[in-house]
């Protein structure tokens, strides 16, 4: 246990640093964020005068609950790329020696996810707090709401750790990316699920990223919804991700 | 081949006879260099299949997920898909920006770009050829995205004769953005760096009308801006040709933005040409 | 160009850059028709700046060179029309094969279409890739990378080829195979070649004459032969069987040359009449009786001769200067 502890420590270490470090990736996952914020709050806005749109807190709340959420699966997702990159480097191999308890590497690259997120979610509520956005959810509520943003933050970085490890190359970006931008976005993420028609409404009502979703709107709201369905998705989805990050890590162990 | 400027004798001894050798033609050296560019573009699948999937990706989201945009009071009466369709041709467009520029970028960092300059080739001719190049890959991405969307619905106004159009004006913007591709990897010479700009690019796109009429866009900075981004009259010179027909000033501002941007990004592009292709 | 000029000649030549010291600080040097000329040097020293120069790359600050008779400054393309050249990057397009690479350089100089195939076969042939021809650059090893490099430098049939560190990083088969087609295209072919190399035994085997740079400055040019004469005779290191015997085995081989000896029990004696003097050491050892473990031949080297010139060892030199 020790021997996990401190790899997982030195591992999340690393990560953690060399984001603050380095303005190069700094900076895109601080940016991109807000950018979202302000694009969608900004330039859809207009949506919420839609007839049955009702959300107390007002749009930049609503936008807001999805920017969060996506930014936590994002950050996890980033881990996939210097994952990747370690690969391509040699960084990975010289983890894979020097390690006592390789299971550890997976926990630091994950802590280091969550490290580099928080960093983000606090400069996305701060900004969208200044672009007046209401929350009346208390305390509690918003302790629920980093809760799920730290649960999907989670599961998005063993899925990127998953695939980066078994694919041991910068060119698993589109891989690690491509399918939680698409879960994300068959999501409600314009408008509220009772507004969504066709085929976007059928597959975002089975969608789990919908239910963290309508959870987190629900949280800064004020009223939870699906609060605990939300996190027994998350966390069920954690778990399977994270035995998928294992056999990743078994497969880059195999090639040595 | 015009035999017009130098004309070498290149002897070898013990060899067959030697051969003589004039400056090739312009259009022999662009197409030399267009080929090439072709040719590693359609080798290279992800470079072709990602921005043919991703922008057909959003449209089919996006195109059902704002449907509840028609509901706001002056939006107009055309499905939400057939207004969104304008937007893969932009954004296809700065797939090839970013294709054409990598592919320049890494040409100089691998040391091929001076292989090229030992050559008789003209600087114009590299430049020329490479966009050539990304209009050739800007056709197909037109065409699949046109097909895509008159199949899953979409109609457009203008008919035929308009969809003719819209292919021109989309081939024209990815051209002028190819331009902007060249230009940032001829200024900075790595990829890193032209990939760097991408997501710059990507703003441009959402800080536009792409999601909504700029009338209708409620938060007045939003609005400002949508105004003042040239991307705004791209789009909206595509669209009009879906949903509306033949609109004038529409096209004006649409194929005048499109010629501007490419006029400009390849005047840029030649000068860094000029000082990236040093040779005396 | 007639056969009596040179086919490369460079009057002080300079090149400055931007707040940084002169990469090549007034270089003088003149090659004739048909030679290779070696330039040998450490890391930094200035060859590939000069290569980049003589090639049309790079526009001097100052000084004059003519490249196949015409002006580097003045006559660009004329240089260009008349050289071929392999720089330090091989420089290839990892998508396309080699027949393309072949195809496209044909293109570009200005080959008639109805030649471009063949030609392109013909130097396939010529550097063994035919096997390979259709096969992405890619993957290519290093070697075949470089054969190619050489293929497309050999297009359009140039009198004067520019090689730009050729082998480095190639294994020791590659190497010797380049080696022997850059020797036949210079003694068969007629064709000057400029090499410029950081490997001490690559100037030995192939160049004709070598200048040795340094700093910027040519520091020391001649044929290896008489580069290395200058510096010195050649040495003999004998090491007795018995090291007892080692005051009996000084006192036989002093009369030959200077002595010295060492902290391993050796006994070094430079053989100022060359190595034919070799045979009398041995007899004379042989006559007194005296038994030794090993006898060595030291030639000089061009390290010699560098370390001479400049103070410090060629090979390495590069990497000090870059670590300070």
């Amino acid at each position: 246990m020790r021997r996990f502890y401190f790899v997982a420590r030195g591992v999340a270490w690393r990560s953690v640093h060399n984001t603050i470090a380095n303005p190069a990736i700094l900076l895109p996952s601080l940016i991109f964020p807000l950018f979202f914020l302000a694009a969608f709050a900004g330039g859809l806005s207009r949506i919420a005068d839609v007839p049955n749109f009702h959300y107390a807190p007002g749009y930049t709340a609503f936008q807001f609950a999805f920017v969060f959420l996506q930014s936590a699966a994002f950050g996890g997702v980033f881990t996939g790329f210097s994952i990747a990159r370690d690969f391509d480097s040699g960084f990975a191999r010289r983890l894979l020696v020097s390690a006592p308890q390789r299971s550890g590497i997976i926990a630091g690259y994950a802590l280091g996810a969550l490290g580099r997120w928080l960093i983000t979610a606090v400069v996305i509520t701060v900004a969208a707090l200044i672009a007046g956005m209401d929350v009346l959810g208390g305390g509690i509520e918003l302790v629920g709401l980093v809760g799920l943003g730290i649960t999907m933050n989670l599961v998005a970085a063993l899925w990127a750790c998953g695939v980066a490890m078994f694919l041991r190359t910068e060119q698993a970006g589109a891989l690690i990316q491509m399918p939680v931008f698409v879960v994300l976005f068959l999501a409600p993420v314009y408008v509220p699920l009772s507004l969504l028609t066709g085929w976007i409404h059928a597959v975002a009502r089975y969608n789990p990223a919908t239910v963290a979703l309508e959870a987190a709107r629900g949280l800064i709201a004020g009223s939870p919804v699906k609060l605990a369905l939300a996190f027994v998705l998350l966390l069920a989805g954690a778990a399977i991700m994270s035995l998928f990050a294992r056999r990743g890590l078994a497969s880059a162990e195999r090639a040595g | 081949m015009s035999s017009s400027g130098l004309t070498a004798r290149a002897a070898g001894a013990g060899g067959p006879a030697s051969i003589a050798l004039a400056t090739p033609s312009l259009v022999e050296q662009v197409g030399a260099i267009a080929r090439r560019s072709v040719i590693r573009t359609f080798r290279q699948r992800a470079l072709l299949v990602f921005p043919l999937v991703f922008p057909l990706i959003l449209f089919a989201i996006n195109g059902s997920s704002l449907t509840a945009a028609r509901k706001i009071p002056g939006f107009p009466d055309v499905s939400y898909r057939d207004f969104a369709l304008a937007v893969p041709f932009i954004q296809g467009a700065l797939f090839v920006a970013i294709t054409a520029g990598t592919d320049l970028a890494r040409d100089i960092e691998s040391g091929f770009f001076d292989r090229l300059a030992l050559t008789p080739l003209r600087g114009s001719a590299l430049l020329a050829g490479q966009l050539g190049g990304a209009v050739v890959v800007a056709c197909v991405q037109s065409l699949v995205y046109l097909g895509v969307g008159i199949a899953s619905g979409v109609g457009i106004a203008s008919g035929f004769g308009g969809a003719l159009v819209l292919l021109a004006l989309s081939i024209l913007i990815a051209f002028g953005f190819a331009g902007l591709g060249a230009l940032l990897a001829l200024r900075f010479g790595t990829g890193e760096a032209v990939q760097g700009f991408f997501p710059l690019l990507f703003v441009t796109v959402f800080l536009s009308s792409s999601s909504l009429p700029r009338n209708l866009i409620k938060a007045d900075w939003f609005r400002e801006v949508a105004t003042y981004n040239p991307v705004s009259y791209l789009i909206e010179g595509i669209r009009s040709l879906i949903i509306t027909g033949w609109d004038g000033q529409a096209l004006a501002l649409g194929f005048g933005f499109a010629l501007a941007l490419s006029a400009i990004t390849l005047s840029l592009a030649g000068t860094a040409m000029k000082n990236r292709l040093v040779r005396t | 160009m007639s056969s009596s000029q040179p086919a490369i000649e460079v009057e002080q030549l300079v090149r400055e850059f931007r707040k940084g010291p002169r990469a090549v600080d007034g270089i003088d040097l003149a090659v004739s028709p048909g030679e290779i000329y070696g330039f040998l040097g450490p890391n930094g020293a200035g060859k590939s700046t000069t290569v980049l120069m003589l090639t049309t790359l790079l526009p001097p600050t100052s000084g004059r060179a003519s490249v196949g008779g015409f002006d580097i400054v003045r006559q660009g393309a004329q240089v260009r029309a008349s050289i071929g050249a392999a720089l330090q990057e091989a420089a290839l397009d990892a998508i396309l094969t080699g027949r393309e690479h072949l195809m496209l350089q044909a293109t570009l100089q200005g080959m008639p279409k109805a030649d471009r195939a063949r030609r392109a076969q013909e130097l396939l042939e010529r550097v063994g890739l035919t096997e390979a021809a259709d096969r992405r650059v890619g993957g290519y090893s290093g070697g075949m990378k470089r054969r190619l490099d050489l293929a497309l430098a050999l297009v359009h049939r140039p009198r004067i080829l520019f090689l730009d560190e050729p082998t480095t990083g190639l294994d020791l088969q590659s190497r010797s195979a380049l080696w022997e087609e850059v020797a036949r295209l210079a003694h068969d072919e007629g064709m000057t070649v400029f090499l410029t190399t950081q490997y001490l035994e690559e100037a030995d085997a192939l160049a004709d004459r070598v200048g040795i740079i340094d700093h910027g400055k040519i520091v020391a040019e001649g044929t290896p032969t008489q580069l290395k004469e200058e510096i010195g005779s050649p040495t003999v290191e004998v090491v007795p069987a018995d090291q007892s015997e080692c005051d009996a085995l000084v006192a036989r081989l002093e009369s030959f040359g200077t002595l010295a000896r060492n902290g391993r029990g050796a006994v070094t004696v430079q053989l100022p009449g060359g190595e034919s003097q070799l045979a009398e050491i041995v007899r004379a050892l042989d006559q007194a009786h005296l038994k030794v473990a090993s006898l060595q031949l030291h030639q000089p080297s061009l390290d010699d001769v560098f370390l001479a010139k400049t103070g410090r060892k060629l090979e390495g030199a590069g990497e000090a200067e870059d670590e300070q």
